[in-house]
């Protein structure tokens, strides 16, 4: 897989490991943003190989995490409804809202398919012209072009049985929100590689300038997590706070402008609720006005409830990386993957399913 | 948050400002092939270029010499002071 | 048959079912136990160690590249006895079928039952139809169950494992879990993906015989749930860690890539022609070799090592880039993700 096996090639992976033991001269902090980050990192072992000082606290970067629980349990009473299909990814088919998941819809005969793309979701309806097609929209800067081409290319064929569900969020918000609190120690961001794609390796500036913090974008082979880790450990050392970019074969200073005009053209801001980070002003995309008979929350006049989170789940705290999955009194013993209680542990990309799946094994 | 593949183009169909009708590539990895969307590509790929993919859709289109450079940057990194001084001598 | 589909009157047990059973499935298989068409299958001079094993097979789609559901449900049914050290001597051969299921497309079906069991040299001996009204099945469910006989002084079992003991997996991992997946609307690969559907009791048969007599210790086919589920059993049973190495277990491009694309875990995706041996480690070499040589064997490889170092109960994975983590079971279906 040619732009895959040479970034994990392991005499370089070996090497870098040496440089970030020399480039780690003290204790330090680090976010990785991305819940895909923190999936390579165990997925490829590579905690057990990090220098002692270096602590690693994941971030709010799971879309399937951040969704409200109010916001699942929508999803399923749309699925309840006999006349929608409902098109989804993966990752969020067996996510517990506060009434089961959409699974378990499934099992009571809700149509609900498995989705690669949301012009899958589209194909769908097309094929299926008395049904209504409803795709559940989750997703960062990376995935909203995407679904933003879908509603464009629906509108543009006229089809008329296929709506969105749009939960769709984006990262600065929340990040801003985090690193504004004070219990949340950190000493610098490991950027997200795709969806910095999009949005461009400048849109950190503010971070590094306002709090202070070094920033560093990164891919998600071996080789990227440690070529970065390495750039933020010689930040911290000689005290700069600054933006590198270490994905720059995907990601330039300004992104992908083409795509984000395409958001831009679909959605518009709204202020969005995170799971277990309360309401965030101007954290989610809504579909605009022009592209209204798109939008399932208008369509089906749905209402979102405000649902409590599960009792003794600290999902909210490791979400903002101040807890760590074995500090929650529920983390392997009532919450497991089996029987997952909070995000977390269910999203594929979870912080706790991650460190439950894939710990060191030490 | 979000998983992407480099695959390599080996069809196009559509006009980089032509919205109206289709843009989409058949790509492929080891024998693996998909048909993808190029609505919201950076760059428009050219046949045999690499672009990303995630979830059916191309963001972005590889330059190989910036991942040459990008790769270089790494082994450069990787070899260290010391090492550089052993393979000077 | 004057009919192009298959109607609840072939199920009857009347003159429809009969003309199904002579025109259909005795036109493809023709033991004579089983063309003698007795309520019972009676098998002359049997005596040692029997083994006997049922499975029942249901795939969407039916037929897809490198199998279909009635190589499956040969194939299956001989690996789940060969697992066991034994050489199967006979199947029976169970169809429910859904009312309207094209003729032609249960023609095939047989063909490919009658060709998988001549292949394999192991005969359909008994069987049986029924149809359901259309609705309450999905066009063809099949259920074939084996017997086999044991040689004496093989015992395989999980709690036989040692430490010290070497891990062999016979063939590239995860090509029938992707191909099935990959043929399903939505989530569709195209390209060089292909189930592995293959028997394994003759590659059973020659480890057997060509290793000194208890120095095989376990064998399991990988199926659903992948390598590292069926590790995992075996480490839980036999109370020991398995240790693999990544960059030894093999796994063909193709589906190495498609797990890419999806976001799929190829250790957790099913295999249909594979074995996992767990031989005594003073054989290991030679147990590889052997495995090498037998039918569909070739791209076998030693992946791991059983130790008693560690906490045991568990897989652990060094990475190919030297990390190291735990290897869970699957949980659930593997669905394919976009994060």
């Amino acid at each position: 897989m040619k732009y895959l096996k040479e970034f994990r090639d392991r005499q370089l992976t070996t090497s870098l490991i040496k440089r970030l033991e020399e480039s780690v001269t003290g204790p330090m902090r680090i976010m990785e943003v991305c819940g895909t980050h923190t999936m390579a990192i165990f997925r490829n072992g590579l905690r057990s190989l990090l220098p002692e000082e270096l602590e690693l606290v994941s971030g709010p970067g799971c879309p399937v995490c951040v969704t409200s629980a109010g916001h699942i349990d929508a999803f399923i009473s749309m699925a309840d409804q006999p006349r929608n299909h409902l098109a989804v990814f993966g990752d969020l088919f067996r996510v517990p809202g506060s009434n089961g998941s959409l699974s378990e819809a499934s099992s009571r005969g809700a149509r609900v398919d498995i989705v690669y793309s949301p012009m899958d979701a589209l194909e769908l309806a097309v094929k299926n012209p008395d049904e209504l097609v409803v795709f559940l929209g989750v997703g960062f800067e990376t995935t909203t072009p995407a679904v933003a081409a879908t509603i464009m290319a629906a509108n543009v064929q006229k089809i008329d049985n296929f709506i969105v569900f749009s939960t769709q969020k984006v990262m600065p918000p929340p990040l801003h929100a985090l690193l504004g609190d004070p219990e949340l120690n950190i000493d610098g961001l490991l950027c997200p590689g795709h969806v910095s794609a999009i949005i461009g390796s400048d849109a950190y500036l503010d971070f590094a300038k306002q709090y202070g913090l070094s920033c560093v974008v990164a891919g998600f082979e071996a080789a990227d997590i440690l070529q970065g880790l390495i750039m933020l450990g010689r930040q911290h050392g000689e005290g700069r706070a600054e933006v590198e970019n270490g994905y720059t074969r995907l990601v330039s200073r300004e992104g992908n402008r083409r795509a984000r005009d395409m958001v831009d053209e679909v959605f518009e801001a709204v202020d969005s609720p995170w799971r277990g980070l309360g309401v965030i002003k101007d954290s989610g995309l809504a579909i605009r006005e022009k592209y209204e008979q798109f939008d399932a929350e208008k369509r089906l006049k749905l209402t979102i409830e405000d649902v409590e989170e599960p009792k003794g789940c600290l999902c909210g705290q490791v979400l903002k990386g101040i807890c760590r999955p074995p500090d929650c009194p529920l983390f392997g013993r009532r919450c497991t993957e089996t029987n997952p209680i909070g995000p977390c542990m269910v999203s594929s990309e979870g912080t706790c399913a991650a460190y439950y799946k894939y710990g060191t094994g030490q | 948050m979000c998983l992407a593949v480099p695959m390599r183009v080996i069809e196009i169909t559509g006009d980089p400002d032509d919205f109206l009708n289709k843009q989409a590539a058949q790509v492929e990895s080891e024998g693996i092939e998909k048909e993808i969307r190029l609505d919201v590509v950076d760059h428009w790929p050219a046949v045999g270029d690499y672009v990303i993919i995630h979830a059916g859709f191309a963001i972005h289109t590889l330059s190989p010499e910036e991942a040459e450079r990008n790769l270089e940057l790494m082994r450069e990194m990787a070899r260290g002071l010391d090492e550089m001084t052993e393979g000077g001598n | 048959m004057q009919q192009d589909r298959i109607l609840l009157d072939h199920g009857s047990g009347g003159t429809a079912s009969k003309q199904l059973i002579e025109e259909l499935f005795l036109k493809y298989l023709d033991d004579p136990v089983l063309s003698s068409l007795q309520d019972c299958a009676v098998i002359d001079n049997q005596a040692g160690r029997l083994a006997f094993s049922t499975d029942s097979y249901v795939v969407d789609p039916l037929f897809f590249p490198g199998g279909d559901i009635g190589s499956l449900a040969v194939h299956g049914t001989v690996n789940d006895l060969a697992m066991g050290g034994a050489r199967p001597i006979g199947l029976s051969l169970a169809l429910i079928l859904e009312e309207g299921l094209l003729f032609e497309t249960l023609e095939r079906v047989v063909a490919s039952v009658a060709r998988c069991s001549k292949e394999c040299g192991v005969p359909v001996l008994t069987g049986d139809t029924k149809v359901v009204p259309k609705g309450k099945g999905d066009l063809v469910f099949i259920n074939t169950s084996g017997i086999g006989m044991v040689k004496e002084g093989v015992d395989l079992s999980p709690t036989k494992v040692r430490d010290g003991d070497v891990v062999i997996l016979s063939g590239g991992m995860g090509d029938h879990g992707v191909t099935i997946m990959t043929r399903r609307a939505g989530i569709e690969l195209k390209g060089a993906l292909r189930s592995d559907s293959a028997p394994l009791h003759m590659m059973v048969s020659s480890l057997l015989n060509g290793l000194p007599a208890g120095t095989v210790h376990c064998l399991r086919d990988p199926t659903r749930g992948g390598v590292a589920t069926t590790l995992n059993e075996i480490a839980e049973s036999c109370g020991l860690a398995i240790i693999v190495e990544e960059d030894d277990v093999p796994i063909h491009p193709e589906v190495a890539s498609g797990c890419e694309i999806l976001g799929l875990d190829p250790f957790h995706l099913a295999n249909e022609g594979k074995c996992l041996a767990i031989v005594d480690g003073a054989v290991g070499e030679r147990a590889l070799e052997i495995i090498r040589q037998a039918p569909h064997g070739e791209e076998a490889e030693i992946i791991g090592t059983v130790a008693s170092g560690e906490r045991g109960g568990r897989v652990i994975l060094n990475t190919g880039i030297g990390g190291r983590r735990i290897v869970t079971s699957l949980h659930g279906n593997p669905l394919p993700r976009i994060c």
